[in-house]
């Protein structure tokens, strides 16, 4: 990482648990894949310290999510927490848009996630990349067509 | 008290670097006093794993996220569009695209050529040899010939086409419509001791490699060279005035939090569309009691932001994805008014390459195209990699309505008073994004796109800050003569965006910065008789 000081989050047991339960079912572990869960230790433990802009939206969104299951999310058997979490995404874009992308901003710089989905595990400087030039001569009917601006004299 | 200095400018952003360093060449005194701080290429987020991430944390575009010592807040509850700024050394050129267009030469005269707004009091001939003295200075690479401008020299090469731009590009020629690769502030070879690019794609939050052409890279050293000094982490709170009404000065808080007061015989404002209004109306006195330079009561009034849609649409073979530069070619097909549409004036399209990973993530799951659970991965993977598409900068046109003031309650960390925009949409901005959203989607169509979204309005895009102490010949109508200088105060001058008359369809750095170096060379010319 460079030189984002990430300051302390202190969230509540209740908090953490009810964040990595909805982290879990936004992005899963995939076998398949081969990539971890956006609940993975490693990963939940980068978004936790990289959430401070975000610290008391992110809490409202897991108490809301709390209310609207009765309780604490992570109590409830797998099929309502998603039935809960459909409703709250369905209620509540502007909070559900500030998780979804306090996971995606950790969860796609982890090292297995990059390798699967065929990025080097690098940031872009200094090595940079590689752009093909392309086909200039793609303009021929642009050039051919002619001067498209008013006079303004 | 400090040392009186000839000339103090407030800000050293796109303009305040271009005018310093033009006046350098005369030997006055030059400070220029900036609330940032330079910007270490080694700090920069595409020097790190985080890369993305820090784009939406400590290198957020909204002051109001970042929320570093350096940024004032902005109350942008009031817009649909929110303000977005880099507050240091470069000011926004630091984070800007560099999609370096110029005004047209029917932008200049937008009131007899269709009958709205006001005619700008100068040209594009005017402009045009500050222009290519920038185009040179900040290092622009570009394809000559285009047919949507009068002649231009090319300085190096475009950026490069990429699998993007051959996408659209063939797709616009099925059209019929205009396309031409984006004139670009990036340097595409060695320049002036800048490297190249080498397409980390970041340049929306500062180049590691020093090839865009920002201003702490391009006319900085240049002008320090020049014996310009330039103090940094120093926020101007007010401008002061005697008695035959002239500035004197400007009391500055320095980064020790002290206040001082800076004499100085002209003073410039660079400090942008807000920055400026801002610290004029926070510069009333008994003499001045709206506001300084406020006889006209147009300060802050009239703030042009650039409506923005957005159209991106995914294609089933890989493009460019996060790697070049962002930008890549541009449009002017709907520039100029067209009387069969339902809209006056017009707007370009600068089309754009991928993202990111995070933001593909973010993206996709904000607009329903990426699902929460197992089927995530599947549609990350149909995206990521594989999307493209445009923005159009829609022509804001002057309404008095839209404005800056000084916010009641809010202050910023040296207890100055934030700026408050209130901004609507007009109808003919309205109707302008809709036929953009609907040309946007058939270049896409006709590219063999799927999944298109669209934004209209863009809610970030407020970058673009224009018209808040608009320029005239008549003092009841403006705040600035044609030549930048106060029609109240005679040793007082403005080079920022605020200046504009109209706001064009394109983005506005290149004509800031040829309107500062003409402000500049004015003074040189005219300096026996400025203030008269
Ligand atoms: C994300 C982003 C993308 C952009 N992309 C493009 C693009 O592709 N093409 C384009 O043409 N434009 C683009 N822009 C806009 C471009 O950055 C601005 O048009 C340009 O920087 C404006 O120049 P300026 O001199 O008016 O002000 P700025 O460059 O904003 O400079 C103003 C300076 O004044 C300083 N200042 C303000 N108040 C005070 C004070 N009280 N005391 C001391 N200092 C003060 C600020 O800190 C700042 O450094 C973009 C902007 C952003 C934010
Ligand atoms: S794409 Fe080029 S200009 Fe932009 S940040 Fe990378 S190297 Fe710099």
């Amino acid at each position: 990482m460079t030189t984002a000081e990430p300051g302390p989050v202190d969230f509540s047991d209740l908090e953490r648990e009810t964040l990595r339960c909805v982290l879990r079912h936004m992005i899963p572990a995939s076998a398949e894949l081969g990539v971890p869960g956006a609940d993975d230790p490693l990963i939940f433990a980068d978004i936790l310290r990289s959430i401070q802009r975000d610290r008391w939206r992110v809490g409202d969104a897991l108490r809301v999510i709390d209310a609207l299951c009765g309780g604490g999310l992570a109590g409830l058997a797998d099929s309502d927490q998603e039935k809960c979490l459909s409703e709250f995404r369905a209620l509540h874009p502007g909070l559900s848009g500030i998780l979804e992308s306090a996971a995606a901003r950790c969860y796609y710089r982890d090292d297995r996630v990059m390798a699967s989905i065929g990025m080097e595990a690098r940031p872009p400087f200094p090595l940079g990349y590689q752009v093909d030039q392309g086909d200039w001569s793609l303009l021929d009917p642009v050039r051919a067509r002619g001067r498209i601006y008013r006079d303004a004299s | 008290m400090n040392e009186p200095v000839d000339v103090l400018i407030i800000g050293a952003g796109a303009s305040g670097a271009a005018v310093a360093w033009s006046l350098a060449d005369t030997r006055m005194r030059i400070l220029c006093l900036e609330q940032g701080d330079w910007t270490r290429p080694s700090d920069v987020p595409s020097t790190g794993r985080d890369w993305e991430a820090r784009t939406l944390e400590d290198f957020a575009i909204s002051p109001n996220r970042r929320g570093l010592a350096a940024d004032y807040p902005v109350n942008d509850d009031d817009s649909p569009i929110k303000i977005a700024n880099y507050n240091g050394v470069g000011g926004g050129t630091v984070f800007y695209a560099a999609h370096f267009p110029r005004l047209h030469p029917s932008d200049f005269r937008v009131r007899s050529l269709d009958g709205v707004a006001d005619d700008w009091p100068i040209s594009y001939e005017t402009l045009e040899p500050f222009y290519a003295l920038n185009d040179r200075m900040m290092g622009v690479s570009s394809l000559a010939g285009d047919p949507a401008y009068p002649p231009k020299p090319s300085i190096m090469p475009p950026i490069p086409l990429g699998r993007t731009g051959e996408k659209l590009g063939a797709a616009l020629n099925g059209l019929g419509w205009h396309w031409w690769p984006s004139d670009a502030a990036i340097a595409t070879e060695a320049y002036e001791g800048r490297a190249p690019c080498i397409n980390l794609g970041q340049c929306g939050s500062g180049c590691a490699q020093g090839a865009k052409g920002s201003t702490d890279v391009t006319y900085w050293p240049e002008a320090l060279r020049a014996r310009v000094e330039l103090r940094t982490r120093c926020r101007v709170s007010r401008i002061e005035t005697n008695q035959a009404g002239m500035a004197t000065g400007v009391h500055y808080f320095d980064a020790h939090g002290t206040e001082r007061f800076q004499p100085a015989e002209i003073v410039i404002l660079a400090s942008n569309g807000i920055g400026t209004p801002r610290l004029l109306l926070n510069s009333a006195s008994d003499r001045f009691p709206d506001g300084l330079a406020n006889s006209s009561g147009l300060v802050g009034k009239n703030l042009m932001l650039h409506p923005y849609a957005q159209i991106r649409g995914h294609f089933d073979e890989p493009l460019d994805g996060y790697r070049g530069p962002p930008i890549c070619t541009w449009s002017m097909e709907f520039y100029e008014t067209d009387r069969t549409r339902d809209f006056v004036r017009g707007y370009c399209f600068q089309f754009s390459r991928g993202l990111g990973p995070a933001r593909a993530a973010i993206n996709g799951m904000a607009d329903g195209l990426i699902p929460w659970g197992q089927g995530h991965h599947e549609a990350f993977r149909r995206l990521f990699n594989h999307s493209a598409g445009m923005v159009s900068v829609c022509e804001d046109l002057p309404e008095e309505t839209n404005c800056v003031t000084l916010d009641p309650g809010l202050r910023d960390s040296d207890g100055i008073p934030a700026a408050k925009i209130r901004y609507r949409l007009s109808e003919n901005s309205r109707r302008m994004l809709d036929h953009s959203v609907a040309r946007g989607i058939d270049i896409l169509k006709a590219a063999g796109a799927r999944d298109i979204t669209s934004k209209a309005p863009l809610s970030y895009a407020g970058w673009h800050l224009m018209g808040t102490a608009r320029m005239g010949r008549d003092p009841e109508r403006s705040v600035v003569n044609e030549w930048g200088r106060s029609h109240d105060v005679k040793n007082l001058f403005i080079v920022d965006g605020s200046v504009f008359v109209t706001s064009g369809g394109v983005n506005p750095t290149s004509t800031i910065q040829a309107f500062a170096l003409y402000v500049a060379d004015q003074i040189k010319s005219r300096i026996y008789d400025l203030f008269e």
